[in-house]
């Protein structure tokens, strides 16, 4: 497969409602941004794009079938090759994977990604319920179909299983909307306390108003290309930004669509099947978790999500990650929910399954440099979500993974400040970068490997 | 004291409107002011009734109505779902009915939805549950009564069950739901 590069991103401002323009225009500001990074002007990069790949989530929310092609159109990209991707929650996530496709075969030297949702079209629980139909509508959805209920129902496994604190939830909120706050491209941008969380309005116990994304209209661009793509945008008069950025890691995992029909499975099968490298290393690991499975715990069930633990394997073992939390400088991961950030911190292995919840308020996964008004035991080692994540910067479906793709790139450029305006969440020396989609109660999990061009 | 509503809710109908503002004459300055024009937003209608097939999982349905919870499993490895499945998994085989009724029920993971999407806002609050039965592999979705919703609590995880069945079905599979084993028999 031949080298891949991430060149340049473009996200809108992720809104509660953008009536101020169609959803191709809306898309048209991220691919306009991306382009002008490039150096190069619309007529001068369309006579050069291969073709694209188009993110969105769902048909009901837009009431429009084949939206892509009208992206397409509206981006000038015709007649050039496209097609859409569509994997709930991790769409965006698939479609940056799907552009890698084209440009590693051979098929592409450059490939545009789009994606967007517009979900305000529709009130906030009209909205729930078409989420809610990514659910098995003949067993699920009809129960009660509520995404946030399935996810509280997987926090109350976590903690009856493992200890998990609401405390420790509550966490990841004050951190990701305190990153947010130095993000100008972020939905919400407020600073909260632990309290704040833990009063805000009960959704579905015990997650929290503020332990939840929101929705969002919104739209990102990344584009991708060969060796050969880069000669030729430069032979255009391109002006890259170096260093270069390289996908170097690509990983999706999937799970059964209910979660009532997840696996339980022993310890000996968890530890061929699942374990990380370095979980399978380490002779303390094993006691740990012979010990976990001793006092009944079983896999995946519905606290953990295999999905991205497959992901994971399958990208670290491309990237050669040995010891992710040591080898990734900073993670965008779907933190849907602050107890899903906590249970991918597991299945990336950031930490063991079952220390999620320690691990989020060690202070492991936050910024250097930030005030959180937390006093927290240890230092920064590997920051999670240092844009804000899905918490705070809005979950538009389809541009999310693509958002996550934009802020990496831009992380490993080392052009945070330009970007931002605001050095705050730059990410010192980053060399190394993961970004974790994620869709259903965690049917389809991607991961991609970012790094930094020596 | 608790904190008092200070928004009204924000909900769509209103008036219907006939004729727009737009300048009288078209000139280049007019044309060029309609960039500086608020979005016109308008509602959409859009219903329809769709005829869903429960396919190789009808006789569940058939089963609750006459207050049996039927499940299904691999003949071979004995492998059981509690939701059911036409196919095994694991073996791609065909899978047999079997009937859950009277096996021993906990709760695996719970939640209190005091929000939902918008059909099952005026149920809020509901309790959803997902149940292990003893012997069966998977779990089964479904409404747990019989517990105060102000008073959740993860001591409720591994807390004993028992199905219950609407009398009246609306084939759905919420014709069967839990409620504590120690509630009286009805």
């Amino acid at each position: 497969m031949r080298p891949v590069y991430a060149i340049s991103g473009g996200v809108s401002k992720f809104a509660k409602a953008r009536p101020d323009k169609t959803f191709q225009a809306v898309i048209k500001e991220a691919y306009d941004y991306a382009i002008a990074d490039l150096g190069l002007d619309f007529p001068a990069f369309t006579a050069l794009a291969d073709g694209s790949v188009a993110s969105y989530f769902s048909d009901h929310f837009n009431r429009q079938l084949m939206a892509g092609i009208m992206v397409q159109d509206y981006l000038g990209l015709c007649p050039k090759p496209g097609h859409r991707v569509e994997g709930g929650g991790a769409t965006g996530g698939i479609c940056l994977q799907e552009a890698w496709k084209a440009i590693a075969s051979g098929s592409m030297d450059i490939c545009v990604s789009y994606g967007w949702e517009t979900m305000s079209h529709v009130e906030t629980w009209k909205g729930n319920e078409f989420i809610a139909l990514a659910s098995d509508v003949s067993w699920d959805y009809p129960v009660g179909g509520f995404y946030s209920g399935y996810y509280a129902m997987m926090v109350t496994r976590h903690m009856k299983e493992f200890g998990t604190t609401v405390e420790q939830m509550a966490h990841v909120s004050v951190k990701n909307h305190i990153n947010a706050y130095h993000n100008p491209y972020a939905q919400k941008r407020e600073r909260y306390t632990i309290q704040d969380v833990r009063n805000s309005p009960m959704v579905a116990w015990p997650l929290t108003r503020l332990d939840i994304c929101v929705m969002s209209d919104g739209a990102a661009v990344s584009i991708l290309a060969s060796e050969e793509g880069l000669r030729k945008l430069e032979a255009a008069g391109a002006k890259l930004t170096r260093p270069l950025v390289r996908i170097t890691g690509v990983g999706r995992g999937t799970d059964a669509m209910r979660m009532s029909d997840r696996p339980h499975v022993d310890y000996d099968a968890f530890l061929r099947d699942y374990a990380t490298e370095q979980e399978r290393g380490s002779d303390e690991t094993r006691r740990y978790y012979k010990k976990l499975w001793d006092h009944g715990t079983r896999y995946p069930g519905v606290h953990s999500f295999r999905a991205g633990r497959t992901a994971g394997n399958m990208a670290y073992k491309q990237a050669g990650i040995a010891d992710p939390i040591n080898d990734l400088d900073f993670v965008e991961l779907h933190d849907a929910y602050t107890s899903s950030e906590i249970q991918t911190y597991e299945d990336m292995g950031l930490c063991r399954y079952g220390e999620g919840g320690p691990f989020a308020a060690s202070g492991k996964a936050f910024m250097p440099g930030i005030d959180y008004g937390l006093k927290l035991p240890e230092k920064p080692a590997c920051p999670v979500n240092p844009s804000g994540g899905l918490i705070a910067c809005g979950h538009p479906v389809g541009a999310t993974g693509l958002m996550q793709a934009v802020f990496a790139i831009w992380q490993l450029q080392g052009s945070i400040g330009r970007h931002f305006g605001d050095q705050a969440l730059q990410v010192k020396d980053a060399r190394r970068g993961a970004i974790h989609s994620h869709a259903g109660t965690g049917t389809y999990v991607t991961i991609s490997i970012l790094e930094r061009e020596e | 004291m608790a904190k008092l509503p200070d928004q009204r809710p924000e909900t769509l109908g209103g008036y219907i409107v006939h004729g727009l503002p737009f300048p009288v004459e078209t000139d280049p300055d007019a044309l060029a002011f309609l960039k500086r024009m608020a979005p016109i937003q308008i509602e959409q209608d859009y219903r329809i009734t769709y005829l869903h097939s429960y396919g190789q999982d009808s006789p569940w349905f058939a089963g609750a109505s006459n207050r049996h919870l039927l499940a299904t499993r691999d003949p071979d490895s004995g492998y059981t779902y509690a939701t059911p499945r036409g196919h095994d998994m694991y073996s791609g085989g065909e899978t047999e009915w079997i009937d859950l009724t009277d096996r021993k029920a906990r709760v695996h993971a719970f939640t209190v939805c005091h929000f939902g999407s918008e059909e099952f806002l005026p149920e809020t609050p509901y309790v959803l549950a997902l149940i292990e039965f003893e012997g069966a592999n998977t779990l089964f979705l479904t409404r747990l009564m019989g517990v105060d919703p102000d008073q959740a609590s993860t001591d409720w995880v591994g807390m004993e069950v028992r199905p219950r069945f609407l009398r009246n079905s609306k084939l759905k599979p919420t014709d069967v739901y839990f409620v504590p084993a120690s509630a009286a028999k009805k």
